[in-house]
């Protein structure tokens, strides 16, 4: 069983010798990977139901189909991103010169995975890592054992074993993990771990990208069908048992919207699940005791009123879709990220309040806003901040591979999905390839100086504001 | 004290000022009239400090300074404007954009070597993106220091960008303090501490360090012309420049030429005397002249080697044959000392750079195509100048910034404005299409997941304004096409038909 540090020197030995340069090696490594996914879904939907009681809706959904889906766009797109960027403006001064952007692979990246959504978590940096030609060692979820063991597993039989690891184990061993120099380090996790990660990552001087969580406000405001509001918040809300970082945390609504939205809520909540929850198929549980446990303290410390659900049960980690009135600022729901089926309901009298209260919280990793009026939706974005934005929906903002995935302040840093991911795992190289044409220009800046050269230097490289770059000195 | 500078700021960005866009504008065009207005003050002031020359300080801080200003404020609008996505068809009647925002009160810590322009460089991205900016200039360049905190309130808004002066301890204090972004420049050691600080607050960290940036010569080039491209780079501000060439890596059959090449360029440049030219440059302070000397100790100059502990002059100096362990190769030089490095061959010169440390510049020297593709694919820098050093600095399309101990992030032009925003992805849905939506809601059956699954591989469409007018006018095209083939074959049955 070889030890963290020689899988890491292995993996940077392979990395130095250039194998994972080319585009035909990283082209291979996307397929196989995409044949481990393909050819091991119900191995893996069974590891998800194991550990999260995943619904296999919710495992095809949220964790299959989003990271075959990336496999496809990576590799359809592998190519146009790796090209060298010379679309980029020259001037007077470098008309003569190759300028261009290289995108180049960092080295050995650690990726450390979660636990609320253990495949794609993992897989998606993964995606990111290999296009962008870089080595990687996955840290999985401890948490979630059965798919922790299932990549364990895969992972080697499908990829090259010198190139990718997986390296298992608890919070100690990631400590020691992070004693090591990699070259770049992706964390998705809590602001609590994230900090220590920083601060691992310091003496190296490694660059993060922290992937967290927060809060995620979800106002519901002026003029809106309530009915469809409700099925579109109850989805994203209940989805994956409210383990989502995306998850809508709380809404903001008036106390006329509330009344409106209670009977839709319950109305939905019968049709998703049937009257019970905990015997519908398609309800998760919480991933483990100790999570229950936070949960249930939350529940019962808060000093909102129980208008839907309530009920609990722990021998099977089961809490239902609950949905609570009355709650305000210093309720204890309101003090830290949900993360389960808890929806309180804060109520507002003007948007203003609720924007209010938003900017004075940390800045989420997401914000909704359902409303059919353009103000309210221009109003909100223009008047905060987020890490991503969906109006009239939750979650699926993160589906489209076009918009990067990523927090801003305590919600987290860089981003991801798509495109994002690759240049977020690559180095852009700016080049300048100069011409030996045009020396007798060069001399303009060399000593020694005068007036009369500097006059003619200042002419030829001020902006001139048609063109598209500025030089400042030839 | 820098606690309230903070604190004065935030209040300030919390209250809105700085994200109008006229406000922005308005700001970088006052910071230009600061640079127009007191350009004399400056040149003084840095000759004070590092004995800069007065053609140097236009040349390499306020005319690339000028030119960051009238590019942000010519591509504000656009820089700031929402920024449309690529959509599937579960997406096709919604907008999908990045909004780029301010991220709040960002620290920009400048460094000593070009006091003005790696302090107000970052500064005008700041601007530009709509934060305020705490300003705190390097203390080893006391001069300009005090000149900044002296004239930047007189132009700038006080609250919104304040100066904070002082040495290790108020920037320690000051890096206590919460900020949305923090951007450093400078070496790596502060670099470390710099991060570690921002760590506690979760703060991203743009960090432009340093390094030993090689310069490759191959033996088939033109050595004059190079050796005066490389000499000039070498030696302006008296080699303190992060991206100077700080060694060279040549065959040993052309190392005399080399050094024949840059002792003729020397003296075209700074006359038989640099102590004497106006044009040369001095040490910052005694410590890094005593740092220097210690690292020319043992070792005999081929070329220069003179020095003036009084006036922390240093001879453009060169030295031959250095060994790949001597004390000049273990860190960055960051003066006047330029070590020649024999190499067999260009495998040896890729492998002798790859086993340091990711510089932040690399500069090649050939004129064969061969050996640059090489360079390029088999190393990382942060930049690369072929041909010429530095250069590449100076396009500001192109990002600067290291890779690796040479730091992290990037900047310039757009670069700038990028990296100190929040790039927040919008996704603004409409409540319609509803029957679409329902295959996602529970209960769920096979049947709607394969449904689900369908719709989620729908292929991205690129909706931007050059697709939809090539679209529209492909079928434009193509219906005329259809229109005259059909009347064509009207007319060709016509031939034959007699239902007239």
């Amino acid at each position: 069983m070889a030890s963290q540090s020689e899988v890491i020197d292995r993996l940077r030995a392979t990395f130095r010798s250039g194998v994972t340069f080319p585009e035909q090696f990283r082209m291979t490594q996307l397929q196989n990977l995409l044949y481990l996914v393909e050819e091991n879904e119900q191995l893996i939907q069974d590891a998800l139901h194991k550990d999260l009681h995943k619904p296999k809706f919710e495992s095809v959904l949220s964790e299959i189909q989003i990271t075959l889906n990336d496999l496809y766009f990576a590799m359809e797109n592998l190519r146009t991103w790796m090209q060298p960027e010379y679309n980029i403006g020259k001037n007077l001064a470098t008309r003569m010169d190759d300028c261009f952007i290289r995108r180049e692979p960092l080295g050995v990246v650690l990726i450390i995975g979660a636990w609320n959504y253990p495949l794609h978590l993992i897989l998606l940096p993964l995606v990111a890592a290999i296009a962008a030609g870089n080595c990687a060692i996955l840290k999985p979820s401890e948490i979630c054992q059965a798919t922790e063991q299932l990549l364990a597993e895969l992972i080697p039989k499908y990829l090259s074993q010198d190139c990718y690891a997986v390296l298992c184990g608890g919070a100690e061993d990631t400590k020691s993990l992070l004693k090591n120099k990699f070259d770049h380090i992706f964390y998705t996790g809590s602001q609590v771990v994230a900090r220590s990660i920083l601060l691992a990552a310091a003496p190296h001087l490694t660059p993060v990208t922290l992937e967290l969580g927060g809060k995620s406000p979800c106002f519901i405001y002026g003029h809106i069908d309530i009915q469809k509001a409700a099925k579109r918040l109850c989805w994203s809300k209940f989805f994956n048992t409210g383990q989502s970082c995306v998850a809508p945390d709380y809404v903001l609504c008036t106390a006329q919207t509330r009344d409106a939205l209670l009977p839709a809520l319950r109305e939905t909540l019968r049709t998703f699940y049937g009257p019970d929850p905990g015997a519908s198929l398609d309800m998760g549980r919480i991933v483990t005791p100790h999570h229950w446990r936070r949960l249930m303290d939350m529940l019962e410390k808060s000093k909102g009123k129980v208008v839907i659900g309530g009920e609990s049960r722990e021998e099977d980690r089961y809490i239902a879709p609950t949905v609570l009135v009355d709650v305000q600022e210093s309720d204890a729901l309101m003090q830290e990220e949900i993360f389960g089926p808890i929806l309180p309901i804060l109520t507002i009298e003007s948007l203003e309040e609720g924007i209010d209260y938003i900017n004075r919280q940390e800045k989420p990793l997401a914000l909704y806003v359902f409303s059919d009026e353009t103000s309210v939706v221009t109003t909100v974005l223009n008047n905060t901040s987020s890490g991503g934005f969906c109006g009239n929906d939750g979650i699926v903002h993160m589906a489209l591979p076009g918009l990067p995935f990523g927090g801003v302040g305590a919600s987290g840093m860089g981003s991801y999905h798509g495109r994002w991911g690759f240049e977020t795992f690559s180095h852009r190289r700016g080049c300048m390839n100069r011409s030996w044409l045009l020396e007798r220009v060069n001399v303009l800046r060399y000593p020694p100086y005068s007036d009369y050269n500097l006059g003619w230097l200042r002419w030829a490289t001020t902006f001139k504001k048609n063109s598209w770059g500025g030089c400042s000195v030839m | 004290m820098e606690k309230q500078a903070v604190q004065r700021a935030r209040e300030a960005f919390l209250a809105g000022r700085s994200r109008p866009l006229e406000f922005r504008v308005q700001q970088l065009k006052s910071l230009q009239r600061m640079i127009t207005d007191r350009q004399g003050e400056i040149a003084t002031a840095l000759k004070q400090d590092i004995n800069r020359s007065q053609y140097d300080t236009p040349l390499f801080e306020l005319i690339g300074l000028e030119n960051e200003i009238s590019l942000a404020v010519s591509k504000l609008a656009q820089w700031a404007a929402p920024r449309p996505v690529e959509r599937n068809l579960l997406t096709i009647s919604d907008q999908a954009y990045i909004q780029p925002e301010p991220l709040g009160v960002v620290l920009i810590i400048g460094a000593w070597n070009y006091p003005w322009a790696l302090t107000l460089q970052p500064l005008v991205g700041a601007i530009a993106a709509g934060n305020a900016a705490v300003v705190k200039p390097s203390e080893l360049s006391e001069y300009s220091a005090s000149l900044l905190k002296a004239l930047l309130p007189r132009y700038l808004d006080q609250e919104l960008y304040p100066v904070v002066c002082g040495g290790v301890s108020e920037t320690q204090e000051l890096l206590r303090q919460r900020f949305d972004h923090v951007f450093y420049t400078g070496n790596s050691t502060v670099g470390k501490l710099v991060m570690e600080a921002a760590a506690r607050h979760l703060t991203p960290v743009t960090l432009e360090l340093g390094g030993k940036s090689p310069c490759y010569i191959d033996k088939d080039v033109d050595l004059r012309v190079a050796c005066r491209r490389i000499t000039w780079g070498k030696f302006v501000n008296c080699g303190q420049t992060c991206i100077a060439p700080d060694y060279i890596l040549c065959e040993p059959s052309i190392q005399n030429r080399v050094v024949e090449g840059i002792r003729q360029t020397l003296l075209e440049f700074y006359g038989p005397d640099p102590k004497s030219s106006p044009d040369y440059g001095r040490i910052i302070n005694q410590r890094h002249f005593n740092r220097l000397m210690t690292l020319l100790e043992g070792y005999t100059a081929t070329v220069g080697g003179q020095s003036d502990s009084s006036q922390r002059y240093i001879a453009p100096t060169v030295v031959k044959d250095v060994p790949p362990q001597a004390r000049l190769m273990q860190e960055e030089i960051f003066g006047p000392l330029l070590p020649i490095v024999t190499v067999s061959d260009i495998d040896d010169a890729i492998h002798f750079i790859n086993e340091r440390e990711k510089p932040l510049a690399l500069y090649v020297f050939s004129s064969n195509k061969k050996v640059i593709k090489r360079m390029l694919a088999e190393t990382t820098s942060g930049g690369v100048t072929v041909n010429d050093v530095i250069m590449h600095y100076t396009l500001n399309s192109l990002p600067f910034g290291g890779v690796g101990q040479s730091g992290t992030g990037r900047y310039h032009g757009k670069h700038t404005f990028d990296q100190f925003s929040h790039h927040r992805a919008c996704l603004v849905k409409s409540l319609g299409l509803e029957e679409v939506h329902m295959v996602r809601y529970p209960p769920q059956n096979h049947q709607k997941v394969r449904r689900v699954r369908l719709a989620m591989r729908t292929p991205l469409v690129d909706f931007s304004k050059g697709t939809y007018i090539w679209a529209v006018t492909a079928s434009i095209v193509a219906l005329g096409l259809l229109v005259a083939l059909t009347v064509i074959l009207i007319l060709a049955a016509g031939v034959s038909c007699t239902c007239l």
